[in-house]
């Protein structure tokens, strides 16, 4: 039992069956699924997703798919989690964080779409999934395949960390590297979903895909007791997550599962490629392209498909977007895990800092709840900070020892590199 | 000798199935031009009016983005490829 109705072209609102598209034939415009909201009513309530699975699937009434899950049965309800030492040290009153570096199996958000784009892909009939990847998206796909039993072929850009090339090597996909940034390796895969009769997730599967990340939201609204932040910080590469997260708020609104309190959100970008927040801050729809220069690789994304759904998802709101330097984003990386006890990659320390700019600045208001969405896992981009921590000292197996190490500390002095000292 | 065009996959059914077409070189707006005056229906799924492409086409002049160069006045010589590709999601 489904409730989709087909696809419908965002831009013309041209109607399409559900199948392998990703672009309206007649003006290029991303398809996007319909439901029939109609026919949810005294049907889909609040009672029968709490009726549902401990994992993504209970919103699967506001999902694509037809058949039983193939992936994803323990993916989803990550934690939300309430961030006190950080309200201490903001100055802010309710502040949570969703945190997805907790989301199994590839820690990130990804296995949110992931699992909904296998499931599809299973269901139309293809045996082969892949994707264009920065990384997290790899390792999902790779991971998602396996337990799906389906072939995956995974293209990457050649420069990734390599937590995240290990993180889908183990799982046995095919992997290529290509010599090129985000955008080449983008490009080069809508001509191979063209060729190869391939489902790749982010271009031919992408209706489906995308609607993956609506549990997001479904989540922090569920979470925080059927109620939704007024303020949420999203990172935005692609641009997928943050008007999705919206969508699935206003879905919530509509039929009447959390009062509208008019919840505003905003996008955190990395200042060496912020094409969107450029966008929201000029106040215009064009997003200008640019070449990536940042540490955050997850999102090193310079021509974002939907970054114009993105500048009209915060502008709708009311919200707006904020960028960080690359120093910016290791302090806020450290600052999330001494306060909260979360090791972020890149992206969630993008998020945090923009935030703390948009509270220094009073977009966000101190006294009013406020999210924070991390969407990734920093075990995966150790690269980033590990010329930032200084190494532990090293001391012979003897109490004096250990004696001297305290006296040392107690002094301030600063602990020399001692590897086999 | 001329221009190749690459034609992604939803506009294939405007061009008999082709993937790659030939135009005379200039610049892309000429090239783009041909290829609707040849192909009926491609002007309008390429261009949102004349001078202004679709928000979700992107060209290619030999694997650069064409909002890197000169844009649309992007000059094409003999030889150069150029391709058209829908806009891809994230990840």
């Amino acid at each position: 039992m489904s409730y989709v109705l087909g696809l419908k072209c965002r831009e013309c609102g041209q109607t399409y069956p559900q199948k392998g598209v990703h672009v309206c034939e007649l003006c290029f415009g991303p398809l996007e699924v319909h439901y029939d909201y109609a026919a949810m009513r005294g049907k889909v309530t609040r009672e029968s997703i709490q009726a549902g699975p401990h994992n993504l699937w209970r919103y699967r009434d506001l999902l694509p798919i037809d058949g039983e899950p193939r992936s994803g049965h323990h993916s989803g309800c990550t934690p939300l989690k309430r961030a006190r030492n950080l309200e201490r040290a903001l100055g802010v009153q309710e502040l949570y964080l969703k945190d997805d570096s907790a989301n199994y199996p590839t820690w990130s958000y990804k296995e949110r779409v992931v699992s909904v784009a296998v499931t599809k892909a299973v269901e139309l009939g293809y045996d082969t999934v892949g994707c264009a990847s920065t990384g997290n998206l790899a390792n999902s796909v790779a991971a998602h395949a396996a337990i799906a039993g389906l072939k995956a072929f995974v293209m990457i850009p050649h420069d990734l960390e390599q937590g995240k090339v290990l993180g889908s090597l183990i799982f046995g996909p095919t992997m290529v590297r290509i010599r090129g940034n985000y955008d080449d390796v983008n490009r080069l895969c809508s001509e191979i979903a063209d060729k190869y009769k391939w489902a790749v997730v982010n271009v031919n599967l992408r209706p489906f895909y995308t609607e993956g990340a609506k549990t997001y939201g479904f989540e922090i609204a569920e979470q925080l007791g059927w109620r939704l932040p007024r303020h949420t910080v999203c990172p935005t590469a692609g641009g997928t997550i943050l008007p999705k997260i919206y969508k699935a708020y206003r879905e919530f609104i509509d039929l009447g599962f959390v009062a509208d309190n008019q919840p505003k959100i905003y996008s955190a970008q990395a200042a060496g490629c912020n094409p969107v927040v450029e966008a929201i801050c000029a106040g215009h729809d064009l997003i200008k392209p640019q070449k990536p220069h940042t540490i955050a690789k997850s999102i090193a994304i310079g021509n974002p498909a939907d970054g114009y759904y993105v500048v009209q998802a915060v502008r709708h709101s009311g919200g707006w977007g904020a960028d960080a330097t690359d120093t910016e984003i290791i302090e806020a990386i450290k600052l999330l895990a001494r306060m909260e006890g979360i090791w972020t990659e890149p992206a969630g320390g993008a998020t945090l800092a923009a935030a703390i700019k948009l509270i220094a600045s009073g977009r966000i208001p101190r006294d009013e709840s406020i999210c924070l969405c991390i969407t990734g896992n920093g075990l995966k981009t150790v690269e980033v900070v590990v010329d930032q921590l200084a190494p532990p000292d090293s001391i012979e197996p003897r109490l004096e020892a250990f004696d001297r190490f305290i006296a040392r500390h107690a002094a301030g002095e600063v602990l020399p590199l001692a590897l086999g000292a | 000798m001329g221009v190749k065009i690459r034609i992604p996959t939803p506009l294939r059914q405007l061009t008999q199935g082709a993937d790659l077409v030939e135009v005379p070189a200039g610049d892309v707006e000429g090239a783009l031009r041909q290829l609707c005056a040849n192909y009926a229906g491609m002007d309008k799924r390429l261009f949102k009016q004349p001078g202004q492409l679709n928000r979700f086409v992107n060209i290619y002049v030999n694997d650069e983005d064409i909002r890197f160069l000169e844009n649309l006045r992007t000059p094409i010589k003999d030889g150069d490829d150029v391709s058209i590709v829908p806009a891809i999601a994230g990840g």
